[in-house]
C-alpha cells in the first residue's frame, strides 16, 4: 500500500506491506524495520527496530489525530489510488465551512448571510459548561450561508455557516 | 447507623461518597438531572431517581425535590457533596425539618460563615487574625476611600456572599477605587443577588493554605493538618498538596489551634475548612471558612490515613471522634491534579463530548477519584471537573515522580483535557523548589510552551498512521487483533475473506 501522510502540515510518502503478519515499511525512500499490534481499538503498540512506542488514535468529526506518547499530531491519511483524496485543509480557494469544535448552545449569531467579513471576524458564539466561545471565520470574505440557529444546540462536526 | 444516604450531587464527588456509604454497608440512593442518565454515579448506585432537566435549579439545586426522593426512598440521610446545595443553610434546614439528617454542619454554624462580612465579625471576637480591613461592606465610596487610605495601598475589593474570584478587584491606588467599587458591587449582585462589598489590605501574590477540621457532636475538635492551594488560574484551585512545603511543625499547630478556634465560635460540626493567606513572612491570616468537604480532600485522606467521608458519616450518627488531636500523625506527600474537560490550546475552554478512548493509570502512590468512562458522553451543561488524580510518595519528591509518571499513563481521547498543563507545572524548575504562590500559574503560562516531542515522534505518528489505516482501526469502526481486521476503504482483508470461502464450502 502506497499512502500519502501528512503529520502537523508536513507531508511523508509511505510505503507499506503486510504479509503473514510481518510489516516492510518505507517512510520517504528510509526503509524501517516495524513491527505491530493493535491492542485494542485506538491503541497500537508500535516497535521500530527495538524501540517501543505506543501510539492512540483519535478522531473526532472529521479530524484525526494520533499520539505518540504524550506528543499529539494532526493526522491525514491519503490512498494516493483512491479517487476519494480529500482536499487539502490549509485550502484558501472556494467555500469554507465553520464547523462548531464542541457541543455547545448557540447563544448569539454575528453576522448575517451576504455579509462581508475579514479572516478573524467572529461568526457565532456557543456556549459550553457556562463558557462563551466566539467562533471565527478562517478566511475573508462572504457569509453564504448560515446554518445555526440562535438557541439551538449543536454537536462537535456541525456546520454553522459557510464562508465563500 | 444510618441504613440509606441520599446523595444530593453528580460527578466524581458523587461516585466517591456513594463508594464510602457501600464500603460502610449503607446503600446509596442518587439523584440525577434528564442529561445524567447514563453518568457513572447512577450506574454505580443501589437506587436512582430522575429529578428533573439539566439545568441545576431545576434538579440538583431544587430542595423541594432532593427531598421528595429522600422520603420517597426512605433515605435517613443526606450527604451534599461539594458545590450545589452543600453550602446552602436552607437546605440544611430544609432537611432538619423533614427528619433527614443532613451530612454537614448545622445550619446555624453555616449561616455564620456564609457571609464573609459576618466571618470576619465572629472571627475578630474569637481573636482569630484577619486580613487588615472591614468586617462589613464599604456603604460610600467616601468610606471606601477612608479605609483604604488607611491601610493603605493596594487593596482588595471582595463581595461578602462571594466565591470563585466573581466580585473580586484589585484597586493599586485611589484613582480606580470608584469605578472597581461600582463594578465589583454590580459583579456581586449579578453572580450572588447580593451586592455587598467589603474592603481590605491585598497581599501580592499570597500563598494559599487551608486547613482541614473535624468536630463531632459532642464537642470534640481536631484538625488535620494544612493543604497547600497557591496554585490558582482565575482563582480556581488547580493543583493541590498536602502538607504544604513552607509549614513546619510549630507553624502547624498554631495554624490548627486558629482553626479549631474558628470552628469552634461558630459551634461547627462534621468536616470543614478554614482558609488562610500567608504572606511571604509566613504570617496567615484567617480569609473564610468552607462549611463542606472540599474537593481536595483526597491529599488529606493520603497523609492522615483517614477516610473523611466515613468520618463524616460517623460524626453525623452521632459517633464521637474515634481519635484525639495528638493521634493525629502526618506520613509523606500527596499531590492532586484536578482533570477538567477543557482545552488549554484554547484558552482553557470547556470541551464537553463523547469520550472514545480512556486509559487509566494505576500502580504504586496513585489514587483516581473520576466520574467519567469510556463512551460517555460529558454533558455541556455542568463543572467540567471529570477526575482527580492524586500522587502519593514518601516525600514530595515521590509525590512528584509518581504524578508524573501515572499522567504519562493516563489518556482521555474525544475530547480535550487539561493533562498538558499538569506535566508542565509538574516539571517547572520553580513548582519543584515549592516556590508556589497564587500567581505562580498566570506566570507559568506567560512564558513560552516548550515543545518536547522530537522529530522522530513525527515519524513514529506517520508509520502508525499508515498501520491505522492498514488494520481499518483508526476510526474505531473494529476490533480484534490485527488479522483479523478489515482495510481502511472497506474492502474485506484476504484473510476474512478467506475463511469466508471456508465457511461457504
Amino acid at each position: 500500500m502506497l499512502y500519502d501522510v501528512t503529520i502537523n502540515g508536513k507531508s511523508y510518502k509511505l510505503e507499506l506491506t503486510h504479509v503473514d503478519g510481518s510489516w516492510s515499511c518505507r517512510l520517504n525512500g528510509r526503509d524501517f524495520e516495524v513491527d505491530a499490534v493493535l491492542a485494542r481499538p485506538d491503541v497500537l503498540s508500535l516497535r521500530i527496530g527495538n524501540r517501543a512506542y505506543e501510539v492512540k488514535s483519535e478522531r473526532v468529526a472529521n479530524d484525526l489525530h494520533l499520539w505518540v506518547g504524550s506528543a499529539r499530531f494532526a493526522v491525514e491519511v491519503r490512498d494516493p489510488r483512491s479517487l476519494r483524496g480529500r482536499s487539502h485543509a490549509g485550502d484558501d480557494h472556494g467555500p469554507r465551512k465553520i464547523i462548531a469544535t464542541m457541543p455547545g448552545k448557540v447563544v448569539r449569531l454575528l453576522v448575517r448571510e451576504g455579509d462581508e467579513i475579514e479572516a478573524g471576524a467572529g461568526i457565532v458564539v456557543v456556549e459550553a459548561m457556562k463558557m462563551q466561545n466566539e467562533i471565527k471565520s478562517p478566511k475573508k470574505g462572504t457569509v453564504q450561508k448560515i446554518l445555526a440557529a440562535e438557541a439551538a444546540t449543536v454537536n462537535a462536526g456541525d456546520v454553522l455557516a459557510i464562508v465563500e | 447507623m444510618f441504613k440509606k444516604i441520599l446523595i444530593a450531587n453528580r460527578g466524581e464527588i458523587a461516585v466517591r461518597v456513594l463508594r464510602a456509604c457501600h464500603e460502610m454497608g449503607i446503600a446509596a440512593v442518587v439523584v440525577y438531572s434528564d442529561v445524567d442518565r447514563a453518568a457513572l454515579h447512577v450506574r454505580k448506585s443501589d437506587e436512582a431517581y430522575p429529578i428533573g432537566a439539566a439545568a441545576a435549579t431545576e434538579s440538583y439545586l431544587n430542595i423541594e425535590k432532593i427531598l421528595d426522593v429522600a422520603a420517597r426512598s426512605g433515605a435517613d440521610a443526606i450527604h451534599p457533596g461539594y458545590g450545589f446545595l452543600s453550602e446552602n443553610a436552607k437546605f440544611a434546614q430544609a432537611c432538619a425539618a423533614a427528619g433527614v439528617k443532613f451530612i454537614g454542619p448545622t445550619p446555624a454554624a453555616m449561616k455564620a460563615m456564609g457571609s464573609k462580612t459576618r466571618a470576619r465579625q465572629a472571627m475578630e471576637k474569637a481573636g482569630v487574625p484577619s486580613v487588615p480591613g472591614t468586617s462589613w461592606g464599604v456603604e460610600s465610596v467616601e468610606e471606601a476611600y477612608e479605609v483604604a487610605t488607611k491601610i493603605g495601598y493596594p487593596v482588595m475589593l471582595k463581595a461578602a456572599a462571594g466565591g470563585g474570584g466573581k466580585g473580586m478587584r484589585l484597586v493599586h491606588e485611589s484613582g480606580q477605587l470608584k469605578s472597581a467599587l461600582e463594578a465589583a458591587r454590580s459583579e456581586a449582585e449579578r453572580s450572588f443577588g447580593d451586592s455587598e462589598v467589603y474592603l481590605e489590605k491585598a497581599i501580592i501574590n499570597p500563598r494559599h493554605i487551608e486547613m482541614q477540621v473535624l468536630a463531632d457532636e459532642h464537642g470534640n475538635t481536631v484538625y488535620l493538618g494544612e493543604r497547600e492551594c497557591s496554585l490558582q488560574r482565575r482563582h480556581q484551585k488547580v493543583l493541590e498538596e498536602a502538607p504544604s512545603p513552607i509549614v513546619d511543625p510549630d507553624m502547624r499547630r498554631r495554624m490548627g489551634e486558629v482553626a479549631v478556634r474558628v470552628a469552634q465560635a461558630a459551634n461547627y460540626t462534621n468536616a470543614g475548612t478554614v482558609e488562610f493567606l500567608v504572606d511571604a513572612e509566613k504570617n496567615f491570616y484567617f480569609l473564610e471558612m468552607n462549611t463542606r468537604l472540599q474537593v481536595e480532600h483526597p491529599v488529606t485522606e493520603l497523609i492522615t490515613g483517614l477516610d473523611l467521608v466515613h468520618l463524616q458519616i460517623r460524626i453525623a450518627a452521632g459517633e464521637k471522634l474515634p481519635f484525639r488531636q495528638e493521634d493525629v500523625q502526618l506520613r509523606g506527600h500527596a499531590i492532586e491534579c484536578r482533570i477538567y474537560a477543557e482545552d488549554p490550546d484554547n484558552n482553557y475552554f470547556p470541551s464537553p463530548g463523547r469520550i472514545t478512548l480512556l486509559l487509566a493509570p494505576s500502580g504504586p502512590g496513585i489514587r483516581r477519584d473520576s466520574g467519567m468512562y469510556e463512551g460517555w458522553n460529558v454533558p455541556i451543561d455542568y463543572d467540567p471537573l471529570l477526575a482527580k488524580l492524586i500522587g502519593y510518595g514518601e516525600d514530595r519528591n515521590q509525590a512528584i515522580a509518581r504524578l508524573t509518571r501515572a499522567l504519562s499513563e493516563y489518556f482521555v481521547g474525544g475530547i480535550k483535557t487539561n493533562m498538558s498543563l499538569f506535566r508542565r507545572i509538574l516539571r517547572d524548575a520553580d513548582f519543584r523548589a515549592a516556590k508556589l504562590d497564587t500567581g505562580f500559574l498566570d506566570r507559568m503560562l506567560t512564558r513560552p510552551k516548550e515543545t518536547l516531542h522530537d522529530s522522530m515522534s513525527a515519524e513514529v505518528a506517520a508509520i502508525a498512521a499508515g498501520i491505522f489505516a492498514v488494520l481499518g482501526s483508526a476510526s474505531g469502526a473494529s476490533s480484534g487483533t490485527p488479522d483479523r481486521s478489515q482495510a481502511v476503504d472497506g474492502s474485506v482483508s484476504k484473510w476474512r475473506s478467506a475463511s469466508r470461502r471456508e465457511v461457504l464450502r
